[in-house]
């Protein structure tokens, strides 16, 4: 019961901080046809970010300002970059994000070194937020989860209350006729996807400190967010949501789960023979393996994805 | 003799809410030419993408040659011998004129997936697409990419696709659809010369080009067929003539 | 109709390609130079395999390591499982297994990924990529762990033809009757029916099906083909490096054969093959120069993606047709005086990287360090103010002179494609 309560705590925690990265690249996918392959290099730059304005002045005004900045790198990234690359069609700007993601990993090694920055939860969030059974959940986590959900109601907020958010919706469903209604204007091209960005960001100025920062981290988080997308549906928030949920719990319970393959089929009746290397795998040691598995299945299962409404 | 080769029967098509087919029933006969007409809007279009398997229908039945095809793939469609054309020109841009029409006649010679025939050495492929590069008049184009052919070349490569594979029943959606008079007599020509002996349904906007070819007509209004006839029956119709209330139907 | 596979033009040219490359150790017979051209064997027979999928299929693949690192686990596995009961001979045939390894890891892979096309597909190829390393580490029994698994390719004392693998020389030798063998079969395959509709099914997959062909059939094929080709160049790997960790397989083995099949021309069957002659070269003289050489690779990718999407290849055929029509002589000279700007520009920015770098990993210690073979006082403002302005200097000029290339360059294509039509 402790194990179920505090894996869900902690799974939800990380969904929402997955779904911050899978929102933005949703979006961006959704209103401009592109799959931002670096989409997880800004969640990255976000951390570095913060980890070097706390550095100078603390972690609150990196809270805010981190993200803008990271939002600024990705406008001026599709105003001068992306923007250039769209003529040759969406291979070359998936190529482009590719080689992008390529550029900003090597910027920072070049910048911090190859090996994890001491980028720290602020004191003031260090601590337990409360005890239950005898594991404590700490403060960070509580925060955590309350940024990402203020996040998400603005984001909800943005998308249903104001003009450019109908836009965009509409183009969630209807890119063709959006762009038929002439509101394909490059400016809110640059601001979905510097908006998309900042969202990366700001997941990855959380996420830094409760993970680890690193120049790996990129691609750890990047795979998993595909899967995410994938899983959820192609275009739609509320696919990426609960996918991000459930990927985010899987992870969790799975990491704390120490039972065998064998031990799992003879919870049902099953006997497997002994001895084979992948009878005694633990969940643990499959945890790594499980969201790709579960996109496996969902590929053959329902392609479409788990809220998908449009083909590929 | 007696099996039509397309037969339709209370075919329904909804997007969403909106009824865009709204139970249409049409039998085409073999070796006709047979013709769709009807204002802008009216389904024309979704007739074909419906029979050809483009998209799913709602309900209905469709058969083709005596055989249901309901559920079908594009390709399983194509196999039984059914080709269509595209009112957007569908061609293979980067791929030489010789090359368009290679592609179309390979499945229906029996090469299938093969590769471990050498396309070089495939006479009869290169053989029936040289043959239809004359018959639409683009042999001097051979070795041109498609993507950078004429507007008017390009429709004819389209109608040429679709009927090097050899189908027996053939779909035209607005064949002459942009091109200038001469154009227009230069493409009508072309397809009453490569339908010879088979069974043909086109969608044609052009009344000089519907009168011209057709042997019967089928009026399509709001997802419903209001007449099928001969032409001559057709222009009498006063169904048809209220529908289109004087505007189209004489020649333009 | 002659039976051959190339015509009588292409069979001279792929033959003294032959003869070149088995001339190439005769002359330079340096360790370092024989290993390198081992590596541009390999790498070329994986990135043509690569392109088979995206310049002939448009599948952009993420995922691609997959095939080469299980062909090259197969291989070793199975050089180790021979040992000495095999000779040199059975040795030279084990990369087919490796190929056999990846066609299987293509059946069945390739059933998932192809059910998609498109971007979709580029994101399910990663997924099951990353699938698929994930689970590496998880059987260390198979794929060996941290380490890897070695071998040895020498298998007892018998030579066949004299030829015992041993010297790399040798082994230099049977990469390049592998490479061979694979691009010429890899050739052939564009040339058959199947080739063909895979160029269809990239050009427009609606009217692939429109013409009896399920380009979901055509797609997975093709998938498999290639994951055929690039379990062989796997093996070929597993043979010369005599180890495979696990890193074959991961994601970042799927993004340099993406690099090199790009830079090379995946509008060209040969492209992949100038790939990764020149990213081999840049990666061991560059890398061996400059910490930062990925950073520069990263962003000379950038620059052909945005400036020559079709690659080396395409520039080079660009030039050919030039040459042909006799228009080449009029750009030449505007060639010629582009080279100076671009190569100032380029001074410029190397210098401000390799200042930064300097500066961010030394040990932050006064005093001159030395920076491109120069001593330079980091901490002074001097040598930056030169590096930018070099910089700004070079884009002035490259601006400015690059401005008259382009509108000559624009002029003459177009009297090359009015002379077309």
């Amino acid at each position: 019961m402790e194990f179920i309560v505090i894996s869900l705590l902690n799974g939800i925690t990380y969904g929402l901080l997955l779904f911050m990265l899978s929102s933005g690249l949703t979006l961006i996918f959704s209103m401009m046809g592109i799959l931002n392959f670096a989409h997880a290099s800004f969640y990255m730059l976000g951390a570095y970010f913060a980890y070097q304005i706390s550095t100078l002045v603390g972690f609150w005004p990196g809270l805010l300002v981190a993200p803008l900045l990271v939002g600024a790198v990705g406008a001026a990234i599709e105003c001068y970059g992306l923007r250039r690359a769209h003529r040759f069609g969406h291979v070359a700007e998936l190529l482009f994000t590719f080689g992008l993601a390529f550029v900003v990993e090597e910027v920072v090694h070049l910048i911090w070194g190859k090996v994890a920055v001491d980028y720290r939860i602020p004191a003031e969030l260090d601590g337990t937020l409360f005890t239950l059974f005898d594991t404590s959940f700490p403060i960070y986590k509580g925060f955590m989860m309350l940024i990402s959900v203020g996040m998400l109601v603005a984001l909800y907020a943005l998308l249903t209350r104001t003009r450019i958010g109908l836009i965009i919706q509409a183009a969630l469903t209807k890119p063709d006729m959006v762009e038929a209604l002439g509101h394909n204007v490059p400016r809110i091209f640059m601001l979905v996807f510097g908006g998309g960005t900042a969202l990366a960001g700001l997941a990855g100025v959380i996420g830094g400190n409760a993970f680890v920062t690193e120049p790996g981290m990129a691609a750890a988080v990047g795979s998993i967010v595909f899967v995410i997308v994938v899983v959820g549906g192609l275009g739609s928030l509320g696919g990426a949501f609960v996918a991000s949920l459930l990927i985010g719990c899987i992870q969790t319970f799975s990491v704390g789960l120490t039972i065998s393959i064998t031990d799992v089929f003879a919870l049902i009746g099953v006997q497997l023979p002994e001895g084979s290397q992948v009878a005694r795998l633990t969940i643990t040691q499959m945890a790594p393996v499980l969201p790709y598995l579960l996109m496996v299945a969902i590929l053959i299962f329902r392609p479409r994805g788990l809220m998908g409404a449009r083909e590929s | 003799m007696s099996v039509p080769a397309i037969r339709i029967q209370g075919l329904k098509k909804n997007f969403g809410a909106s009824e865009i087919i709204r139970g249409v029933d049409l039998d085409i006969h073999r070796g006709e030419r047979h013709a769709i007409i009807g204002p802008n809007g009216a389904g024309k279009s979704t007739l074909f993408h419906l029979i050809s398997a483009r998209l799913p229908i709602t309900s209905g039945a469709i058969e083709l040659k005596g055989e249901n095809v309901v559920g079908l793939k594009p390709f399983e469609i194509n196999r039984k011998g059914l080709s269509r054309s595209f009112q957007i020109t569908n061609i293979f841009h980067n791929l030489s004129v010789f090359e368009n029409l290679r592609c179309a006649v390979l499945w229906s010679l029996g090469y299938r997936y093969s590769f471990w025939h050498r396309l070089a050495g495939l006479k009869d492929a290169r053989q029936r697409a040289e043959a239809v590069m004359d018959d639409i008049g683009l042999g001097k184009r051979r070795d041109t990419p498609a993507g950078i052919l004429s507007y008017a070349e390009q429709r004819a490569l389209e109608i040429g696709i679709t009927i090097a594979s050899g189908a027996d029943v053939i779909l035209l959606d607005e064949p002459t659809a942009g091109m200038s008079n001469t154009e227009t007599e230069e493409a009508v020509a072309l397809i009453r010369r490569v339908t010879e002996g088979k069974t043909l349904v086109m969608v044609e906007h052009d009344m000089g080009v519907v009168f011209g070819l057709a042997d019967r007509i089928s009026v399509l209004v709001y997802g419903q067929i209001i007449a099928t006839d001969a032409p001559a029956a057709i222009r009498c119709n006063a169904a048809v003539q209220e529908a289109y209330l004087g505007t189209t139907l004489n020649h333009d | 109709m002659n039976a051959a596979i190339l015509s009588r033009g292409r069979l001279a040219v792929w033959c003294s390609c032959l003869a070149l490359a088995f001339a190439l150790p005769l002359v330079l017979k340096s360790g370092f130079v024989i290993s390198l051209l081992c590596q541009i064997g390999i790498m070329a027979v994986f990135s043509l395999s690569y392109n088979m999928l995206l310049g002939q299929t448009g599948l952009l693949s993420f995922g691609h390591a997959v095939y080469y690192g299980l062909g090259a686990f197969a291989t070793i596995h199975l050089l180790n499982a021979i040992g000495k009961g095999g000779g040199p001979f059975t040795t030279a045939l084990l990369p087919f297994a490796g190929g056999l390894a990846g066609l299987a890891a293509g059946l069945l892979l390739g059933y998932v990924t192809t059910r998609k096309a498109g971007t979709t597909f580029a994101m399910i190829t990663l997924g099951i990529g990353e699938m698929v390393a994930a689970c590496s580490l998880m059987f260390p029994g198979i794929f060996g762990g941290e380490g890897g698994v070695s071998g040895n390719r020498v298998v007892g004392k018998e030579t066949f033809l004299g030829f015992s693998w041993g010297p790399q020389v040798e082994m230099y030798g049977l990469i390049v009757l592998w490479a061979f063998a694979c691009t010429v079969a890899m050739f052939a395959l564009t040339q058959t029916p199947l080739g063909r509709m895979a160029n269809a099914v990239r050009d427009n997959p609606e009217r692939a099906e429109f013409v009896g062909y399920d380009t979901e059939r055509v797609r997975f094929l093709m998938v498999v083909l290639s994951g055929f080709f690039a379990g062989i160049a796997g093996g070929l790997s597993a043979l010369s490096y005599e180890i495979v960790t696990a890193e074959t397989l991961n994601a970042h083995t799927s993004g340099i054969v993406l690099l090199i099949a790009f830079v090379g021309g995946i509008g060209f069957f040969y492209g992949p093959i100038i790939g990764a002659i020149l990213v081999t070269v840049m990666q061991i003289v560059i890398g061996g120069m400059t910490h930062a050489w990925l950073l520069y690779f990263g962003l000379f990718f950038l620059f052909m993606v945005l400036m020559a999407p079709g690659g080396i290849a395409s520039l080079i055929a660009v030039q050919r047709a030039l040459w042909q029509a006799g228009l080449l002589g009029r750009m030449l000279p505007h060639y010629a005086a582009t080279t100076l700007p671009v190569l100032i520009l380029l001074a410029g920015l190397i210098g401000l990287v390799e200042l930064s770098y300097a500066l961010l990993t030394g040990d932050g210690s006064e005093g001159p360090s030395k920076v491109m073979s120069m001593q330079l006082e980091l901490k002074t403002p001097a040598p930056w103010l030169t590096a930018l302005a070099v910089t700004g200097i070079g884009i002035t000029l490259t601006r400015w002179i690059g401005g008259r290339m382009r509108h000559e360059w624009n002029a003459t294509l177009s009297t090359l494609h009015g002379d077309r039509s």
